[in-house]
């Protein structure tokens, strides 16, 4: 038994002294999985952009169950891993309790604040970018009504709904949004299904656009939209080219930004709370070729004006998470 | 609530509720047969699976429709083997079956595509798209009877016109045909059946086929009739709400229509009111969410009547003990 224990922390501290050495980064994504073609991914692709500019290596995990995460976190951390970033707020709770077991190790968390020495908190002001979705959705509704779909009823989707519903009513203040959520587990993230049916229900009761948060959700969402020949917004990556012409935009944030400057920080990553918002260019909305033909001059001047209010401080966009309410319904 | 927000509340009831009726009747085959099915979950995500795949590499909904049926019929022979067969827990095989569907299907879908288990979105052809019946445009401005014909009866895929007519067809198989009465006699008493010299093994194996056919259809309208192509877990428990409505139903197909349709239409209201209005009381979504469940439970407890299972469900057959 002793001589097992002296082995093993002999092996420990070869891992140990092996990983300081190289100290490669690596990146934890959360359920969703890597290519699930929005925060994730865009994570992944951050990621490659590091690997592509520096020849640097990474390690990565993929979450498969909630029970897994502590266990991932812990063996990243014990084989050198440096620094250790995870994507999504459902890490808070088990990086709170074992970032102080690893005080030489930088840790960083997107889309959650967790209070440690060791820890860098990125979050997205994402009710900045749905504000400008909201104006465009104004601009763009016929009808005066346009919808939103979230995926799980947490605060955090409801950040982007109440952003979202802002910048529709700067627009339209007599208009109407319509909100639906998928559910309230994590299977609504996973049900394109009843997306779809949510999407057919807002646009019967006249909404002709529809901003769709809820991950594998959205794609149903999106769809049914398409298929209608109304108008949907995606959210996280750039989603325009799922269905061209029937897309308005895409919220993106830009994840890919929060883990490239992570790695690209390395071990000098500077830990509390980092804000990515409109003026940083964490969040923005997404113009390509699949939605050009979409945005008219006066679209683009309402953008503009809002996006310059954002910046400037006159507009102030309220977020749904200091106070859990929402300025306007 | 005017008339054109019931319509559209009933139509969406109608799309709902088909992949659990489809489930719901493939339950009832099996069931009535003594083989318990909990594993009708895992069977729709196989065919949604492959049926997607399918449509999407050749481009046809209808050999991804077979693709579904295919995969789904793979499961339920997995199913036979270890529970008809070997004689294995009927429970613990359909449980296996539905964890073997879950990982499978994603495992496979980041092997062939690459896109984290999801399939590449599926274009016209390789869905199923809505059927416009006879007349359906002609009858549009029809008082009352107009909206009725063409929005909710006419405008749905062909597969759920399909599950609507095979509703009376297991009625009259399961009790005008000698097939259905060895079939309800196997689930009720083997034994019996076996002394009149019919194969229960046979029978059983043959209930669990039309489970495996029912469920891919199930599966492939999920996947190429309400969306356009596979996400993961795309299924979201509905496997399980069909099973309590086959107890809601107690193993009757008529009541099966009508157990799906309460489902579906609860999840219909519960989208278009996500907090419903009663004018005295707001009742919040959660609430209607969990109504199937609830009632599923009432049912069990006896206030609406006993529900009793076949006989020999979850035993299996031993011919000699």
């Amino acid at each position: 038994m002793t001589l097992m224990k002296s082995l093993m922390a002999g092996c420990a501290l070869t891992t140990l002294a092996s990983g300081a050495a190289m100290a490669d980064p690596a990146l934890i994504y959360d359920l969703g999985g890597k290519f699930d073609k929005s925060f994730n991914e865009a994570a992944y692709a951050g990621a490659t952009r590091w690997v592509e500019e520096t020849g640097g290596s990474y390690k990565e995990l993929e979450m498969q169950s909630e029970a897994q995460r502590e266990q991932a976190l812990r063996r990243l951390a014990e084989t050198g891993a440096n620094p250790i970033v995870m994507t999504g707020f459902a890490f808070g709770d088990v990086l709170n309790k074992i970032a102080p077991d690893y005080p030489d190790t930088r840790f960083a968390i997107i889309d959650m604040v967790v209070d440690q020495p060791n820890v860098q908190s990125v979050v997205f002001t994402e009710e900045e970018g749905s504000y400008l979705a909201g104006v465009m959705a104004g601009m763009a509704s016929q009808t005066d009504i346009v919808g939103f779909i979230g995926g799980m009823d947490i605060p955090l989707i409801h950040k982007f709904e109440c952003g979202y519903a802002q910048g529709f009513k700067a627009t339209k203040p007599e208009g109407k949004v319509l909100i639906n959520y998928t559910g309230t587990t994590p299977a609504a993230w996973n049900d394109p299904v009843k997306g779809g049916e949510l999407a057919k229900a807002q646009i019967s009761q006249g909404a002709d656009v529809v901003y769709a948060a809820a991950g594998g959700t959205g794609i149903g969402v999106l769809q049914a939209v398409a298929d209608a020949g109304k108008l949907g917004v995606g959210v996280d990556s750039n989603q325009n080219h799922l269905h061209p012409g029937s897309m308005l935009t895409s919220m993106v944030k830009r994840v890919d930004n929060a883990v490239y400057d992570a790695f690209v920080a390395g071990t000098d990553m500077v830990p509390g709370v980092k804000v990515m918002d409109l003026a940083a260019g964490g969040v923005d909305i997404a113009v390509d070729d699949a939605n050009k033909d979409l945005v008219t001059p006066e679209m683009q001047a309402a953008i503009d004006e809002a996006r310059a209010g954002i910046e400037s401080g006159a507009i102030e966009v309220h977020d749904y998470m200091t106070d859990n309410t929402c300025p306007v319904q | 609530m005017d008339f054109a927000t019931i319509i559209q509340i009933l139509d969406s009831a109608v799309r709902l509720m088909t992949p659990l009726l489809l489930a719901c009747l493939a339950g009832l085959y099996s069931e009535r047969s003594g083989v318990f099915d909990i594993g009708l979950e895992g069977k729709m995500l196989m065919a949604a699976f492959t049926s997607a795949s399918v449509a999407f590499v050749t481009g046809s909904a209808w050999l991804g429709l077979l693709a579904g049926i295919a995969g789904s019929m793979a499961l339920s022979l997995i199913h036979g083997l270890a529970s008809i067969t070997f004689r294995g827990n009927q429970l613990i095989s359909g449980v296996a079956i539905n964890f073997l569907a879950s990982g499978m299907t994603v495992l496979l879908g980041i092997k062939i595509f690459g896109l984290g288990g999801r399939t590449p979105a599926l274009t016209d052809g390789g869905r199923f798209n809505e059927v416009t019946l006879p007349f359906a445009d002609a009858l549009r401005d029809v008082p009352i009877l107009g909206p009725i014909y063409s929005e909710l009866i006419s405008g749905h895929t062909i597969l759920v016109y399909v599950a609507f007519a095979l509703v009376p067809l297991t009625w009259w198989v399961l009790f005008r045909t000698r097939f259905g009465l060895r079939l309800r006699a196997v689930g009720e008493n083997p034994a019996s059946v076996d002394t009149a010299g019919v194969s229960v093994t046979r029978l059983r194996f043959a209930a669990i086929a039309l489970a495996g056919i029912l469920c891919g259809l199930a599966g492939a309208y999920l996947a190429t009739g309400l969306s356009a192509g596979f996400v993961k877990e795309m299924t979201a428990g509905r496997g399980f709400i069909a099973l309590a409505a086959l107890i809601f139903a107690k193993w009757r197909p008529w009541n099966a229509l009508f157990a799906t349709f309460l489902f579906g239409l609860l999840e219909a209201i519960a989208n278009r009111y996500p907090n419903l209005d009663l004018g005295i009381v707001t009742v919040p979504s959660m609430f209607m969410n969990a109504l199937p469940y609830i009632l599923t439970v009432i049912i069990l407890a006896g206030f609406v009547g006993r529900a009793i299972p076949p006989r020999a469900g979850g035993e299996p057959y031993v011919k000699e003990r």
